[in-house]
């Protein structure tokens, strides 16, 4: 906000003017165009909290079970609806937790990559290509995922169980390795790749040369350069791209829906078939759903959308304390 | 100016782009005017949405009506019975289809939207849930209803339980887990796949029946396609679903034996089922009561109704609407069901069919 | 950091070099590493205690890492030991994200390039079996174009106007505290998920308000998904406008919003459009949304205000779900399709922004 220009008349609202009159009321209307759009932004993001509220009100008080403590979902059961987000609360954070767990290195890696490691004019290739992937549509790596990653991974499921399998959420008592969490949150690790090594990579260029040469010049190994000079300036914007690629995963819904044995029961075995997401959810029941079930999707929704705003919130407070990233943006 | 340049170009590409997408031509034309089925042609466009089972039967049926009345545009998009009913209700569409009849919730909503008459289930569809599985070496596959019951419950976890032992001599068995697929999506197969597992084996099959699948254990896959696919990409598997999807996938079925010896699923064999069923509603309303029960029959079967007004349609969309449904119920409408994997209406019931059918007026 | 090293040494000290830069592991070394891996991995596979290509990978992969490291800690100590082991993780982040990627793009291709054809293109599916093969999907390229097309003509106005707000009229107290509220809001919505958008959509619009759905509903939602893109975008870029451009304007009398639409926008239109055209891009393949908002047809709809109207997404969808094979190489065609549209949007985007010399992006 600092860098806003002040008019040059500071002191006064108005700018002096030869024309008089018509200036104001042409920069008036002007004014008051662009302050309607930004108006209408608020507007937009208080109708959807408010329709969604208020659509979801009837089945929250149809419902006959604990909303956040219930993982059944059997909204349009009569007389007694039953359903909660327990399972989906669960399923949405872990599948997000692996996505997280594995996205984030990988994609600081390839940005680290790109941005130091790799030849200058293979980087800007490479650059473009990851950007490329970040436009891949959803649905498109849903399609991948479900024809092509889900049967390569069943192996890597059994190892995990056979070798790991004394570390309780790498086990698998069903035998079963498909459609399981851990593979929907591969699916969305690599979804979320893209974005967390185009932003990643944005802040880790911007690093000023003068830093990196004078880290290099004290005899720094190449790691211990990116460790000590690289990372403090860029982490707050790499832990923004970290955000943003959080929102990505937790609010996917084609390719979990497409990829997930979606379930809504709480499973700590990661390998194990099973789980079910908030947006996977909404995009599975909705085609049946009655009046209550239809609400009670869009009762899921809103918790969906009060995380996101979590979420966001918090990768703001990051930002704003490390004030200096804006300055440098 | 490089920046006009840039504007000229942005533009230009997009006009390109627009041009390109505007001059296309529909697959397919149609005969002008004329008749179908003995019947005059209809033009217009409605819009219907519902039931996924029976998808390719309607876009089988709505091909040959908009081929053979090509003013006629009729477009069915398979969003679910359920959101179906709801368009039904909220005067999105001409006619809902659904694999279950209206629920008395729904339907006092759906007679309070038709203004002069009520709103009638027309069975329309009928289909076959078979029992595909993938177990290498066994090509035959008996299972009576308590073993159906059972695999899906998750009490019989092995292929080589007695249980299906039993029903199947002569045949070997391995020794794997059962990996048994349910639908993850709501949906009107589940629905009556457990209505039969209540039905035919209450001892062995405790939980509701329901769109949603409520027993523990087992795997889920989206849609009666997922089913297929993950049936075809994992061994030792079992899952249900309807015949064509089988078929499509040239997937193992399973023949079902209600005690009174195995039935193939085919189309022939579900039909005397259907035919058999009784109705339930009243009026014109054709809300069937299946015998899940029987043993001469293929038991396991779904029936797919039209949902629309008897009277106090849309006037815009009903003759249409009723043009469609009295094609669809035609003997040439239902003589394209069994070659695509369904099963048409046949006997007495057809015939009350065709009777309500006529009976829509605006 | 251990000043010792850059100490120079006595003339006489036979390893000069050693004291200066340290003792250094032989520029063969990595591939000596890889080699005995890879060696020792394949053996290891002969009796049979690794098996399967994926796994003699990852073996020879680990032990690759461990001789390196080991070497290097050996002779050059443990700084450069660990530089060597990120060095490798860096690469090695980068192969394992390149696979599954490129993977991607080679799925689509190979799959989607069997059936694209002239007539794939230029036909609908209306009339044809959809359980057989035939037909085309360019009802559903005309309906994308419309969707996007409106949403674009909704939401970059909107878009750029109140980042205009937000940039240019936020000099006094209140109006900075509106555009902080506006700010964060931008970025909340960044991050509301499709499926929620298509919700409200469908709650306000077709549930609440009784319209139909309709490709302009499905526009509705696009536009309020690529607002916030098209706001962060034409916000960085009005702020890399230099202020000494505006104050000149001011100063020479021209009114404010003169000076924006004459001198502020145009300096900035080039990065303006890339961001636009990589929101659209964005939005181009939200398929969630319009399951919920539109109503999908087989035949071509020129109107998005009337009737139903196909899109690539509901498109591929439709076929994908519909459980043939001959369905499924058209959802795979769709898909290389709508890839392609997509990514000629990105790699335009990127070009004006290449020969504009806008920085960012």
């Amino acid at each position: 906000m600092s860098t806003t220009v002040e008019p040059a008349t500071a002191g006064t609202a108005e700018p002096i003017s030869i024309h008089g009159q018509a200036v104001r009321r042409g920069d008036r209307i002007f004014r008051g165009v662009s302050l309607f759009a930004g108006i209408t932004i608020l507007v937009i993001i208080g109708a959807i909290g408010i329709f969604l509220i208020w659509r979801a009100i009837p089945s929250l008080q149809a419902n006959t079970a604990n909303f956040f403590t219930t993982s059944a979902w059997f909204p349009d059961q009569t007389p007694n609806p039953v359903f909660g987000i327990a399972a989906l609360t669960f399923g949405t954070l872990f599948t997000a937790a692996i996505a997280m767990v594995l996205g984030v290195p990988v994609g600081i890696g390839i940005a680290l990559f790109i941005a130091q490691y790799a030849d200058r004019r293979l980087a800007s290739t490479l650059g473009f290509v990851t950007d490329l992937l970040a436009a891949v549509p959803s649905i498109i790596f849903g399609m991948w995922g479900l024809s092509f990653l889900t049967p390569h991974m069943e192996g890597l499921g059994q190892w995990l169980n056979d070798y790991l399998g004394f570390i309780p959420i790498f086990r698998n008592d069903l035998n079963q390795y498909s459609k399981s969490i851990l593979i929907a949150g591969v699916v969305l690790a690599i979804m979320v790749l893209p974005t967390i090594s185009a932003l990643s990579r944005e802040v880790l260029t911007q690093v000023p040369r003068s830093t990196i040469e004078a880290s290099l010049a004290l005899g720094a190994t190449r790691w211990e350069m990116v460790r000590q000079a690289m990372f403090p300036f860029a982490r707050p914007g790499m832990i923004s791209a970290a955000m943003l690629g959080l929102g990505r995963a937790l609010g996917e819904t084609i390719a979990v829906a497409l990829i997930l044995s979606a379930s809504n029961v709480i499973n700590w075995h990661i390998t194990e078939p099973g789980g079910n997401t908030f947006a996977a959810n909404i995009a599975l029941k909705w085609n049946e759903a009655g009046p209550i079930g239809l609400s009670a999707l869009i009762a899921s929704g809103l918790v969906l959308f009060a995380i996101t705003l979590v979420v966001n919130t918090i990768a703001r407070g990051i930002i704003a304390r490390h004030a200096e990233f804006r300055e440098s943006s | 100016m490089s920046i006009s340049r840039t504007v000229r170009v942005v533009a230009i590409a997009m006009l390109g782009g627009l041009a390109l997408a505007a001059c296309g031509s529909d697959s397919g034309s149609g005969s002008t005017g004329g008749t179908i089925a003995g019947q005059p042609c209809q033009t217009g466009s409605i819009k219907a949405s519902g039931s996924s089972a029976q998808k390719n039967a309607m876009a089988a049926w709505v091909n040959a009506y908009q081929t053979g009345c090509a003013g006629a545009t009729i477009d069915y998009q398979a969003t679910g019975s359920g959101a179906g009913i709801q368009d039904f209700i909220n005067k999105q569409t001409a006619f809902a289809g659904s694999d279950s009849p209206l629920k008395d919730a729904d339907r006092a909503k759906a007679d309070a939207m038709c203004a002069a008459g009520p709103a009638i289930d027309i069975p329309m569809v009928g289909g076959a849930i078979v029992l595909a599985y993938n177990v290498s070496g066994v090509d035959t596959l008996v299972l009576p209803a308590n073993v159906i019951a059972g695999i899906f419950a998750n009490t019989i976890t092995t292929w080589n339980d007695p249980a299906i032992a039993a029903a199947n001599p002569g045949v070997t068995l391995p020794a794997a887990t059962i990996a048994a697929f349910h639908r993850s999506d709501s949906s009107g197969t589940t629905d009556n796949f457990t209505k039969y597992l209540k039905n035919a084996a209450a001892s062995a099959w405790t939980y509701d029946s329901g769109k949603e699948w409520a027993a523990p254990g087992g795997q889920g896959a989206k849609g009666s396609d997922g089913m297929a696919n993950a049936v075809t990409s994992t061994a030792n598997s079992i899952a249900y679903m309807e015949l064509s999807f089988a078929q499509n996938a040239k997937l193992a079925v399973a023949s079902v034996d209600n005690g009174g010896g195995a039935i193939v699923p085919s189309s022939d064999t579900a039909a005397s089922t259907i035919a058999a069923a009784t109705v339930k509603g009243t009026g014109n309303d054709l809300s069937l009561s299946i015998d899940y029960t029987t043993t001469t029959g293929y038991p396991i079967v779904l029936v797919t109704y039209e949902i629309t007004c008897e009277k106090g349609g849309d006037a815009a969309n009903v003759p249409l609407t009723k043009a469609l449904l009295t094609y669809t119920s035609s003997d040439e409408g239902q003589g394209k069901l069994a070659a695509i994997g369904y099963v048409p209406i046949t006997g007495d019931l057809l015939t009350k069919v065709r009777t309500s059918v006529s009976a829509i007026s605006s | 950091m251990s000043t010792t090293q850059m100490t120079p040494a006595p003339a006489t000290e036979p390893a000069l070099h050693d004291l200066l830069a340290g003792r250094q592991l032989p520029r063969w070394a990595p591939l000596a590493a890889a080699a005995a891996g890879i060696v020792i991995s394949l053996l290891l596979n002969l009796i049979s205690a690794v098996d399967g290509v994926a796994g003699t990978a990852v073996v020879a992969a680990i032990l690759f890492v461990i001789f390196q490291t080991g070497w290097s800690l050996r002779v050059e100590g443990r700084r450069h030991a660990v530089d060597r082991l990120a060095t490798t993780a860096v690469y090695a982040t980068f192969v394992i994200a390149a696979t599954p990627l490129i993977a991607v793009l080679a799925t689509v291709f190979v799959k989607g390039i069997k059936v694209i054809s002239m007539t794939f293109l230029t036909h609908s599916m209306r009339n044809v079996d959809t359980q057989g093969p035939g037909g085309g999907l360019q009802h559903a390229i005309v309906g994308t174009f419309q969707q996007v097309g409106l949403a674009a003509l909704m939401g970059v106005p909107l878009g750029i106007l109140a980042a205009i707000y937000l940039v240019e009229y936020t000099a006094d107290a209140k109006s900075s505290r509106l555009a902080r509220a506006i700010g964060f809001v931008v970025d909340v919505m960044t991050g509301v998920p499709s499926v929620i958008v298509g919700l409200f959509v469908y709650s306000a619009f077709i549930l609440t308000l009784g319209l139909p759905r309709s490709g302009f509903a499905a526009a509705i939602a696009l536009a309020i998904l690529m607002l916030p893109v098209v706001v962060r975008s034409t916000e960085e870029m009005l702020r890399i406008v230099p202020r000494e451009l505006r104050e000149a304007s001011l100063a020479l009398g021209i009114p404010r919003w003169r000076t924006i639409t004459k001198i502020v926008l145009p300096t900035a239109l080039a990065g303006i459009i890339t961001g636009v055209m990589l929101a659209i891009a964005r939005i181009a393949g939200e398929t969630a949304p319009l399951l919920l908002t539109t109503f999908l047809s087989q035949s071509f709809n020129y109107n998005a205000f009337k009737g139903p109207q196909a899109a690539l997404p509901t498109f591929i969808w439709d076929q994908f779900t519909s459980g043939t094979q001959a369905s499924q190489d058209r959802a795979w065609g769709g898909a290389l399709v709508l890839i392609t549209i997509v990514m000629l949007f990105y790699a335009g985007a990127r070009l004006i922004a290449r020969f504009t010399g806008v920085k960012k992006f």
